[in-house]
């Protein structure tokens, strides 16, 4: 599904990844976890395509194909989904309105016919009663005004409607009440399938007692430094991050 | 003033060669009327950077047009281009460079107190010298201000409204000011009027739009208008404002309000190779209110200036302004908003913003904001911005698979939609949301040479 070789990347002239190596296969769930500033948002915005991170070194090839090559649009029709670590808040457009372009611009990209008001309308009533959101927050401008949980939910529920083949969830889980965090969880779990990939970034063992990874790494310094099985997430917490962080440098 | 009369009366001349109110009765009053202001106009001449207030805008490309006589053109068109759901267009008045055309126009029934018409008709008729009242007294004789001049001295006809005490009329009145210059540049000086007596009630809906677009040739609109808000009345007043992209289209706006009364104005510009919208309000009485709002889009070399001021002469009077722009290519937006709080104006409150958004270098903003307050119980902002896209957001839109462009656009009609959702005539909004997005896929068509 996703392969990361050698993977350097640069912000603002300065260099965050040195040499990532991470390979995802298809059906499995990864975590990543580490300390911060250790360059996991930079790792998804790469993946994802945001202007200002530059790749200097190494490839990602996503289904086979060069991921770096593309457009963050053409990513997302791909199949590519980000949950952002910080949602943006877009003032004066509807995120009815925004859901609406993006599951009609993901369809057109898969060749699917794009979905009328009416039939979106649908399918967006269903998605928000499973993951608990309010009626008042899919009327209200994108983000705009919404509490840290919410925006979250808001990254769940356009996970749900894009349907995604690789889920990359930044942090998603900060900021989440318990029951929300059940919520979120349980969108993920309900993505999981044999051809599906999900990648999540997260600092709590807890989100992963829900959603139970394949594979946990740390990633410390721009590299992952170490790869094991859940129980490194249960090991991690009693120990935190000083041996690796030490070890990388 | 010796050597002055013989230039003067050539530049009076190029600007309105036989266009001035042919037909109208000599009324000794509007005589003196348009012969202040001729000899003013004739005095000043054409204003120039120089000038303080022109400091940002450059009439030289008037200067440059070669005007052919005044002509009634022939329009022949099916539609008239109607910004109202059907329904709630029943009254629309239609101007031809600048004559009222009855044979275009739609007027139904209105209410007793209510007059809508011509204001050259009006004056025909006006035999008890009621008209001198107002004509001309709303706007004053400043001086200062040379385009009203000219359109006083050479006004041709225009909308006037008149609302008794009381009136409230139920939908709005369209009127629609047409330009076309097929057989070369046409200058022509449109003149409204309107009075709201005590606690009455209209929305008026402005419409300025060329023939035959852009083969049309140049034309010169050169608009004034002189409102009357009474107290408790209402006047909401919102204009289109989309000319031949080769015309020019000045407008000097006076109006008055009176204690409880609003005066809300809303413009969209789009058209226009130049453009300044003058508005000067006055809020006269405690309560008296106004909001002047505007959004303009342009790009080519399109220049847009937008100037405003809002004197509060009494108690608790209340202004709010919010104009939004979006400057693509080389175009050129100005923006001058002065507030004035007098001494008198204890616990008044005034609001003002400048926001832009700029598609690319070349494109150009001067924002001139001005607050001047003596009194000491007041509550007053403003601010003013420019700026690009931002980039979180337009990445935020793509990484869910929504193309560039149609990201880019949603950000534009999300900057601007928010000061037309404002509106009070809902009806209107949907048309001015197209004339959003009209601007905008002319765009992606390779633009609006
Ligand atoms: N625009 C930028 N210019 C310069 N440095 C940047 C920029 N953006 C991020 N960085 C730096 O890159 C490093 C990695 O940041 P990143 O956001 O990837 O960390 P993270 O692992 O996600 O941390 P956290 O756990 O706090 O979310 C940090 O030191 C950060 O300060
Ligand atoms: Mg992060």
């Amino acid at each position: 599904m996703l392969e990361i070789k050698n993977l350097h990347a640069t912000v603002g002239g300065k260099g965050i990844l040195k040499g990532l190596d991470l390979k995802v296969g298809a059906g499995e769930v990864h975590a990543i976890m580490g300390p911060n500033g250790s360059g996991k948002s930079t790792l998804s915005y790469v993946l994802s395509g945001r202007d200002g991170y530059d790749v200097t070194e190494g490839e990602v090839l996503y289904q086979g194909k060069n991921l770096l090559d593309m457009e963050p649009e053409a990513r997302a029709g791909a199949g590519v989904f980000l949950a952002f670590q910080y949602p943006v808040e877009i003032p004066g457009v509807p995120n009815t309105t925004f859901l609406r372009e993006a599951v009609n611009a993901v369809r057109k990209f898969r060749g699917e016919p794009t979905l009328d008001p009416m039939a979106f309308l649908k399918l967006l009533r269903i998605k928000i009663k499973e993951l608990g959101i309010t009626d008042d927050l899919i009327k209200r401008a994108v983000n705009v005004g919404f509490s840290g949980g919410e925006k979250k939910r808001n990254e769940i529920l356009q996970m749900a409607l894009l349907d995604p083949a690789l889920a990359i969830l930044d942090e998603t889980d900060s900021g989440l009440d318990i029951d929300a965090l059940k919520t979120v969880a349980d969108g993920v779990n309900a993505l999981r399938a044999p051809d599906r990939s999900v990648l999540v970034i997260t600092h709590y063992q807890r989100l992963l007692d829900y959603i139970v990874p394949d594979h946990v790494h740390v990633l410390a310094h721009g590299r992952i430094v170490r790869s094991g099985g859940k129980e490194l997430a249960q090991e991690l917490e009693k120990t935190g991050y000083a041996a690796f962080t030490g070890q990388a440098a | 003033m010796s050597q002055m009369p013989a230039t003067a009366e050539n530049i009076l001349e190029r600007f309105a060669p036989g266009a001035a109110l042919a037909d109208a009765p000599a009324l000794p009053w509007l005589e003196d009327l348009r012969a202040g202001a001729r000899q003013r106009f004739a005095a000043a001449g054409l204003p120039t950077p120089r000038l303080e207030s022109w400091k940002y805008t450059n009439l030289r490309p008037l200067e440059k047009l070669e005007f052919a006589p005044w002509a009634q053109e022939q329009v022949s068109i099916d539609r008239l281009p109607s910004l109202l759901p059907q329904g709630q267009s029943t009254q629309r008045l239609v101007f031809v460079n600048g004559r009222f055309r009855e044979d275009l126009s739609a007027l139904g029934a209105l209410p007793d107190g209510v007059r809508a018409g011509s204001l050259a008709d009006a004056l025909a008729k006006d035999k008890s010298g009621a008209l001198a009242d107002t004509l001309g007294r709303i706007a004053g004789e400043d001086g200062n201000q040379p385009m009203l001049d000219l359109n006083t001295a050479m006004m041709s006809d225009g909308f006037l409204l008149h609302l008794e005490a009381g009136v409230r009329l139920e939908w709005p009145i369209e009127v629609i000011y047409l330009g076309a210059a097929p057989r070369g540049p046409q200058a022509f000086h449109p003149r409204s009027l309107m009075v709201l007596e005590e606690d009455s009630r209209a929305i008026v809906v402005e419409h300025h739009d060329g023939i035959g677009g852009n083969a049309g040739g140049a034309y010169f609109a050169n608009h004034a208008c002189e409102i009357r808000v009474g107290a408790d009345a209402q006047l909401r007043h919102y204009k289109v404002q989309a000319e031949d992209t080769a015309a020019i289209h000045l407008s000097n706006l006076h109006a008055e309000v009176r204690g409880g009364g609003l005066y809300d104005a809303f413009t969209l510009t789009r058209g226009a190779r130049l453009s300044r919208c003058e508005a000067s309000v006055a809020l006269a009485a405690p309560g008296a209110e106004c909001h002047l709002n505007g959004i303009y889009m342009l790009r080519g070399e399109q220049h847009c200036d937008n100037t405003t001021r809002i004197d509060h002469l009494a108690p608790e009077t209340a202004s709010r302004e919010v104009f939004k722009g979006v400057l693509d290519e080389r175009a050129r937006g100005v923006f001058q908003g002065k507030v004035v709080v007098h001494q008198d104006a204890q616990k008044s409150d005034g609001h003002q913003l400048s926001k832009v958004l700029l598609l690319s270098d070349t494109a150009e903003m001067d924002a001139k904001p001005e607050l001047e307050i003596y009194a000491d119980d007041v509550k007053c902002s403003h601010g003013a911005t420019a700026g690009d896209m931002d980039p979180e957001a337009l990445f935020y839109l793509r990484a869910r698979g929504i193309p560039e462009e149609t990201a880019r656009h949603m950000l534009i009609e999300a900057f601007l939609s928010d000061t037309i959702n404002g509106l009070a005539a809902e009806g209107l909004c949907p048309a001015l949301l197209s004339s959003v997005g009209h601007w905008l896929s002319d765009a992606a068509d390779g633009g609006a040479s």
